[in-house]
């Protein structure tokens, strides 16, 4: 049997609630700015929860009037995203069916779906819009993507909630390592800031109340933290098989070397307490990079701020990392995007891989009293700078249902 | 009291440029939904229900499949106000 086939991440793209693209959400995120702020919708004071964290560029300052009405925000976001990326890949030539699409999303085109049914129930069957399926399947920005950029290896969304991101990263390495594509766009978005879903994440407590302070809202390893702040928009990272890269001369950001994939088995929404399904995964994903725990520099914490599972992850990567936890810098980049469900560990990995560029890890902000329970190194107010030579990181995500996904990325000299 | 061709043309420009982002200059009598403007089957659905609500007619989902030009909208709806 030939080598193992590489993956490399050669573009990047994104939209955020930090940041119309890549480099200026990079630029925010070190810089600690928060992108949560009070809505100012009309629904919003009927809610428990009036803020979030919306994109900083609205897609229509991006896109067309005519594009944007046939498509839902999600699909706004990985359109986006994704043109960005591959602009940033040097807008690779590849043979078509060897070109994939992996985007996931949590929950899909919520919004489409209820302001549908506003129509349906004020107006009539007739005036539903002939674009409602193809708007609110959770597959229509893998899709949409798809369709602009001809990619006809395979289209595919994984759905496991908050760790959707992750997984599609995770599901294109995969797809390149098994020689079935030699690029694929892949990411997450979302786009659910709206009553409903909002409602119900507030009914589950899951929300932080700190509507006087939205920007101080999202603190993952505070004391003090009471849930997590919605986020929107989305990352898309361009994957490449390292050969294919090498001959056309393309920029190579860093090799995405190995992925752990598990689930808990324990409960619908709560985090096990005793993190071994985190453990398992953080474990089987450096095994699957062909690296130690010596190795890893940096990681990016799925930490939502919520009560419970900050703890649950900290404790579950000082188990999975024993001694060597110690030079690991942690950050919670939620602190600033809020919690973008499908698009976190996609926005997360595009943050991963301007760390490993930069050797910079991004801050934590807004911990003023560090939860004595949490026993590992958090990057706190300020970025860290990482070592120079072969360095990993990791990105933890992890979703409602005990889904758990970590993702090794490694430095390319 | 009948709409006349001209009056159901402009409305139909306003329509078709606002669902499919086609300019109004181009849309002419003559020009076929799919072939000329690409005005694809989901769209020419919205131009259908926007036109009923504009010119207050029903235009039957078996005939939308008649409607092959610019024109073929407008006499129906010329004749369907009548």
């Amino acid at each position: 049997m030939s080598a193992q086939r590489r993956v490399v991440v050669t573009g990047l793209g994104a939209t955020t609630p930090i940041g119309g693209d890549a480099s200026s959400t990079w630029a925010a995120l070190l810089a600690g700015n928060s992108g949560a702020r009070t809505l100012t919708e009309d629904w919003a004071n009927t809610i428990p929860v009036n803020f979030a964290a919306r994109v900083a560029v609205e897609p229509s300052e991006v896109m067309e009037r005519v594009e944007l009405r046939k498509l839902d925000r999600s699909e706004t976001f990985a359109l986006i995203a994704s043109r960005e990326a591959w602009k940033d890949a040097g807008s690779p030539e590849v043979d078509n069916e060897r070109l994939g699409v992996v985007i996931a999303s949590g929950i899909g085109g919520v919004t489409t779906l209820l302001d549908q049914y506003d129509v349906l129930k004020e107006k009539g069957a007739r005036s539903v819009s002939p674009y409602t399926v193809p708007m609110l399947m959770p597959n229509g920005p893998a899709a949409h993507v798809g369709l602009e950029f001809k990619a006809r290896a395979g289209v595919h969304t994984p759905v496991s909630a908050c760790a959707s991101g992750a997984e599609a990263i995770g599901y294109a390495f995969e797809m390149i390592r098994n020689n079935r594509a030699d690029v694929i766009i892949s990411g997450g978005v979302e786009a659910a800031i709206h009553a409903l879903p909002m409602a119900g994440f507030a009914a589950m407590k899951a929300l932080s109340t700190r509507s006087d302070a939205p920007e101080r809202a999202s603190r993952p390893y505070d004391l003090d933290r009471d849930g997590f702040v919605l986020g929107e928009g989305g990352g898309v990272l361009i994957l490449e098989e390292y050969e294919h890269a090498k001959a056309r001369g393309a920029k190579i950001y860093c090799e995405i070397a190995g992925q752990g994939l598990t689930s808990d088995g324990f409960h619908i929404a709560a985090p096990d307490p005793d993190g071994s399904g985190v453990q398992r995964a953080i474990k089987f994903a450096l095994a699957d990079a062909g690296i130690s725990t010596k190795d890893v520099v940096h990681l990016n914490a799925h930490a939502t701020s919520t009560p419970a599972g900050d703890v649950a992850e900290a404790n579950a990567l000082r188990l999975a990392l024993g001694t060597d936890a110690d030079h690991v810098a942690v950050s919670a980049t939620k602190s600033m995007t809020g919690h973008l469900l499908g698009g976190a560990g996609a926005i997360e990995s595009v943050f991963l891989v301007k760390a490993i560029q930069d050797r910079m890890a991004p801050p934590t902000i807004n911990i003023e009293n560090l939860d004595p329970a949490v026993t590992v190194d958090v990057v706190r107010d300020k970025p860290r700078a990482l070592p120079s030579g072969d360095i990993a990181a990791l990105n933890d995500s992890f979703g409602f249902g005990g889904h758990n996904v970590v993702l090794v990325f490694k430095s390319v000299n | 009291m009948a709409l006349t061709q001209a009056d159901v043309l402009a409305g139909l420009k306003e329509i078709v440029e606002e669902v499919a982002g086609i300019p109004a200059a181009s849309i002419e009598l003559d020009k076929n939904f799919s072939d000329d403007l690409e005005v694809d089957s989901l769209s020419m659905v919205e131009v259908v229900v926007a036109s009923e609500e504009r010119f207050g007619v029903k235009i039957p989902d078996d005939q939308v499949t008649e409607l092959k030009t610019v024109g073929d909208a407008v006499n129906f709806i010329v004749k369907a106000s009548a």
